[in-house]
């Protein structure tokens, strides 16, 4: 039956299809070959090119409006407020126009104006002119610069030293230097900028430990020494660095130095250590921090510093053994690329290295200063001292935060300008904010040097005491 | 679309140089890459300037023996790494301390390869110390060594009365005592020497507010800022300026300063070819049309980085051309005017003066006071939102000591007698002098048939040498002549492309170049360096325009 039934349908289709007029036979064959072509592309399609035409690049062109190369800044930023001091930052200091004590320079020595060093700077002006007009590898290597670094390892009792033209410059270059990527730096977290974007530029894996923590710094040699036993292989060609400061830019503490050179060969680590506030100030000839706990300074892998605060004049230099060192003169960015430092600025700073030499009593008196208005500073209601007893370089914090960095900013600056007229000139710890790996809290930066008298330390404090009360309550 | 790189790119690129003639013309005002010359367009126009500019290509057999001369010194270096190795040959290599032997090697061994086996070498040629100012002749401190310049030794001899064909001393202002530094002395008699303190804390003297404002003025922008450094001044600051999210595209030959400050910025870094207006364009289209690679979010900003001469190419970066990329993508320019400040221009006010330029039209203006103006140090200005924002976020005002007052006295000194605020006309003449002698000491040593690179009107003159030995005999004999030159290999040129460069100086008088130029002569003779294959200058019709007496 059905399949008569079904005979009997096509016939009659076929039929249908002899009888059915032209126009009716293209029309559905058309439909046909539209079905068949339905069928066989995709269900939807993406736009077919995804290429921009001429045209809508130009439209995108001129659509794109870039942020502003610097955004506005409010014009009662206080870092467009800044001092302006007239003549030259020494003890007696003109700030605004006022006539002040120092206690923000870092020129621990009082060497800034002394006129030994002025006339040697005079000397050398006069044979040498001020610019070298070249970098060290091309005719900028005087023979000053060799003297310096000469006297410079000689002083720090190490094979050789390596001067650079600026002090930020020295460590920043000395790190990248030496540790590469895919090497690893175990680094303090409270270490100073320079380190910071040393420890950037070499592009290295970058371990922070707590500050001053041993315990901390050790945790982490422990989990690399881990990390090594799985891939031997990679562990034995990964370099290892510890970076610390002698005496912390921004706390004011010195680091142990002791158990550093345990944990050093314990889990083989290299030191790297910044010395710009310890170099000229610890010690009893001040070499700064091996000095002061009696370490051998051939533990220490390399030592930086620069030359702008005990020295008095500008610029940076790293000492160590030659294995070491010498190995800047080709890879230090800061040196090879950058312009030698002026002979003046190097003549002044042999003749601070032969005070120092000379003088080996100053840093004794330093420290005894230190401890007198460290002493004196003690419990003033709502501020607190951080930093060590004999740094010369300490922070004042408040007690209790307002909870906002920006009041609490404000309130030490309220502080910093009643000292100013009262003729103690100190300033805030200046900081960016964003850039900061671990940003210290707010804070007034107290400088001592040996040029302050016993009743200035003591009038600085009482003075510091009575401003802060008068804006703490 | 306009392509303003249409034809002025001259043989700017420089590692796939074609053939081409050296000096090569092209006039700036092009639309649609037709070239248009100065002269035909009656009326002067802002962008109307000649790059004359040419990189000749060594030739083949030049190239094949100079990559031999490396080959065969690899070899011996690996040979003689061996015997150290067995102890046939002894070390004179500073060597780790017994008690880290243990430790992981400080430097890998294939680091130092090429420094002990190629450099040590012909080491005596850099770093030589001298004993007086950088002035036009110098003196040089005596050095032998016993051990193949493993270590020197002095012998207490000075090579007296040098001429000084290496420093940076444009303006020849860099020279001893006279009385013209007078208010240097009285400066460093009552500032001392040091700061200690930084710009934003306690370190901004009235001394650095004086030449802050005699910067902007001297450079007719609204706001200078100074830094103690001129490296840092580039590595400092940049990251002030861009970071995530911004696009840096930097000239492939830019400074190490420039490159670290781009780096340590965490913007986004891209590299165009040397001087070369179409690929940066190439760039900057991409850059503004597909945004950031993977979000494609669209970039925050983008910063062009070139310097205004480039220190190893003598070349000088096409500024017109790169205005008006910058226009048309709406990108920030930032020149380093480290060379060319001081050295360029009818009146030394650099780059944007040689090209008759508006200097408000480049966003930032780099340059550093090593060079033209005999100190040290750099500057950053343009528009005062600038440098009130870097006053508060440059990594240097807040980090770095400021710059030693006598320091900032002589570059006071220096820019006013430049712009002529001493009542003289000197510093003018010293410009005009520089660029005399620039251009009779190129043209001199083109007609001699020296392959030399960079911009006719460049005081930086590279003379190719190509083999490393050559480096070494032609600096050698050259200091035997008195004369002090620098030379340059890898890494800071193409490995192949070793060069001596001289910097020439308004100080050098025509007496002291013909010396020097038939000092080159002869050694060219002797060295066989008179590699160039056109020994006529493609201009001679410039003798006539510029009346300079060639020979006398």
């Amino acid at each position: 039956m059905a399949t008569t039934a079904e005979q009997w349908v096509l016939v009659e289709m076929v039929q249908a299809l002899y009888e059915a007029p032209a126009y009716h036979l293209i029309l559905e064959g058309i439909l046909i070959l539209w079905i068949v072509r339905l069928l066989f592309s995709k269900t939807y399609k993406l736009q077919e090119r995804s290429d921009l035409t001429v045209k809508e690049k130009e439209e995108l062109i001129e659509e794109w409006q870039p942020e502003p190369l610097v955004p506005p800044v409010p014009k009662d930023h206080p870092a467009l407020n800044y001092n302006i001091v007239s003549g030259p930052p020494s003890h007696n200091i003109v700030v605004n126009g006022k006539e002040c004590v120092n206690f923000a320079s870092f020129n621990f020595l009082g060497l800034l104006d002394n006129p030994r060093v002025k006339a040697a700077a005079l000397a050398s002006l006069k044979k040498y002119g001020v610019g070298t007009c070249g970098p060290r590898g091309f005719y900028g290597t005087f023979d000053v610069h060799l003297d310096l670094e000469d006297r410079l390892a000689k002083f720090m009792k190490t094979e050789e030293a390596i001067i650079y033209s600026y002090g930020f410059a020295t460590i920043a270059s000395a790190i990248p230097a030496y540790s590469k990527r895919g090497d690893i730096v175990f680094a303090d977290k409270a270490a100073c900028f320079a380190i910071q974007k040393g420890l950037q530029a070499s592009r290295s894996d970058i371990k922070l430990f707590k500050h001053n923590d041993m315990a901390d710094l050790e945790r982490l040699l422990k989990e690399q020494e881990i990390e090594d036993q799985k891939n031997p292989r990679k562990a034995r060609v990964t370099r290892r660095f510890i970076v610390v400061e002698g005496l912390y830019m921004n706390t004011g503490t010195i680091c142990p130095l002791p158990e550093l050179v345990k944990l050093k060969y314990k889990y083989k680590a290299r030191i790297f250590l910044e010395e710009s506030l310890s170099f000229g100030v610890l010690g009893e000839h001040g070499r700064g921090v091996t000095e002061h706990y009696g370490i051998s300074i051939d533990d220490i892998d390399l030592i930086s510093a620069n030359m702008e605060n005990s020295l008095a004049s500008i610029g940076g230099f790293c000492c160590g053994r030659s294995f070491v060192i010498d190995h800047q003169r080709l890879s230090g960015q800061g040196y090879c690329f950058s312009a030698s430092l002026p002979p003046l600025l190097a003549a002044a700073a042999i003749e601070a290295l032969n005070i120092m030499e000379e003088n080996p009593g100053i840093f004794a008196v330093l420290k005894e200063k230190c401890k007198q208005i460290h002493k004196a500073l003690q419990g003033i209601s709502g501020l607190k001292v951080v930093g060590e007893s004999f740094s010369p370089a300490f922070h004042l914090q408040l007690e209790d935060s307002t909870g906002s960095r920006e009041q609490d900013v404000k309130l030490l600056q309220e502080i910093v300008d009643q000292c100013m007229n009262r003729n103690i000139a100190l300033t805030q710890a200046r900081y960016l904010e964003k850039e900061e790996k671990c940003l210290p809290p707010p804070s007034i930066r107290v400088v001592v040097t040996v040029e302050q008298t016993e009743e200035e330390l003591e009038r600085a404090a009482s003075t510091i005491k009575e401003v802060t009360q008068a804006v703490l309550l | 679309m306009a392509n303003p790189g249409g034809g002025t790119v001259c043989n700017g690129n420089l590692h796939k140089s074609q053939k081409q003639s050296n000096g090569s013309r092209s006039g700036n005002c092009t639309k649609n890459g037709i070239v248009k010359e100065a002269q035909q367009n009656g009326k002067t126009h802002i962008y109307e300037k000649h790059i004359v500019e040419s990189f000749e290509e060594a030739p083949l057999h030049v190239m094949v023996f100079t990559y031999m001369g490396y080959g065969i010194g690899t070899l011996f270096g690996y040979l003689r790494d061996f015997m150290r190795n067995w102890g046939i040959e002894k070390c004179n290599a500073a060597i780790e301390r017994e008690e880290q032997k243990d430790f992981v090697p400080l430097y890998q061994d294939f680091e130092n390869f090429y420094k002990r086996n190629l450099y040590i070498r012909i080491r005596d040629n850099w770093n030589r110390p001298i004993c007086s100012a950088p002035g036009p002749w110098f003196d040089v401190v005596e050095r032998v060594s016993d051990d193949y310049n493993w270590t020197f030794r002095f012998t207490g001899r000075i090579i007296k009365d040098v001429i000084n064909m290496g420093s940076y001393n444009y303006l020849g202002l860099a020279a001893r005592y006279d009385d013209s530094m007078r208010t240097v002395k009285d400066v460093l008699e009552a500032y001392g020497l040091g700061v200690a303190s930084t710009m934003c804390e306690m370190g901004t003297l009235d001394k650095h507010k004086e030449l802050e404002d005699l910067v902007a003025k001297f450079l007719n922008v609204e706001a200078a800022m100074v830094f103690g450094m001129g490296f840092a001044t580039n590595s400092m600051n940049i990251p002030a300026l861009v970071g995530k999210g911004c696009l840096i595209l930097s000239d492939e030959l830019n400074h190490t300063s420039l490159v670290l400050g781009a780096r340590l910025s965490g913007a986004t870094i891209r590299i165009f070819k040397h001087n070369n207006a179409q690929s940066l364009e190439k760039l900057l289209r991409d850059a503004v049309i597909y945004g950031q690679p993977r979000t494609r979010r669209a970039w925050k900003k983008i910063l062009i980085l070139v310097e205004g001469i480039y220190s190893m190419e003598g070349s000088i970066v096409h500024l017109p051309q790169i205005i008006a990329l910058k226009k048309k993508y709406k990108a920030y320019l930032y020149v380093d005017e480290a060379h060319s400040i001081g050295a360029l221009g009818p009146t030394g006010r650099g780059v944007t003066e040689f090209f008759g330029i508006d200097p408000g039209e480049v966003d930032v203006l780099m340059g550093t006071f090593t060079k033209s103006f005999g100190a040290s140090g750099g500057y950053l200005a343009g528009r005062k939102d600038l440098v009130d924002y870097l006053r508060v976020h440059s990594h240097s005002a807040v980090y770095g000591t400021s710059m030693s007052p006598p320091i900032a006295e002589q570059i006071i000194r220096s820019m006013k007698f430049l712009m002529g605020l001493d009542g003289t006309t000197q510093g003018l003449q010293r410009v005009r002098q520089l660029a005399k002698n620039t251009r009779y000491f190129r043209q001199r040593l083109q007609k001699m048939g020296f392959i030399i690179y960079g911009n006719e009107s460049s005081p930086v003159v590279p003379v190719l040498l190509y083999m490393p030995s050559k480096v070494a005999a032609f600096a050698r004999h050259m200091l035997q002549k008195k004369i002090g030159v620098v030379v340059v290999g890898f890494p800071a040129t193409p490995l192949a492309e070793a060069r001596a460069r001289f910097c020439i100086s308004a100080a050098h008088t025509r007496e002291m170049l013909d010396t020097v130029l038939e000092a080159i002569d002869e050694m060219g003779d002797l060295l066989h360096l008179k590699y160039s294959r056109h020994m006529k200058s493609a201009r001679p019709e410039l003798y006539d325009e510029t009346s300079f007496e060639l020979e006398d």
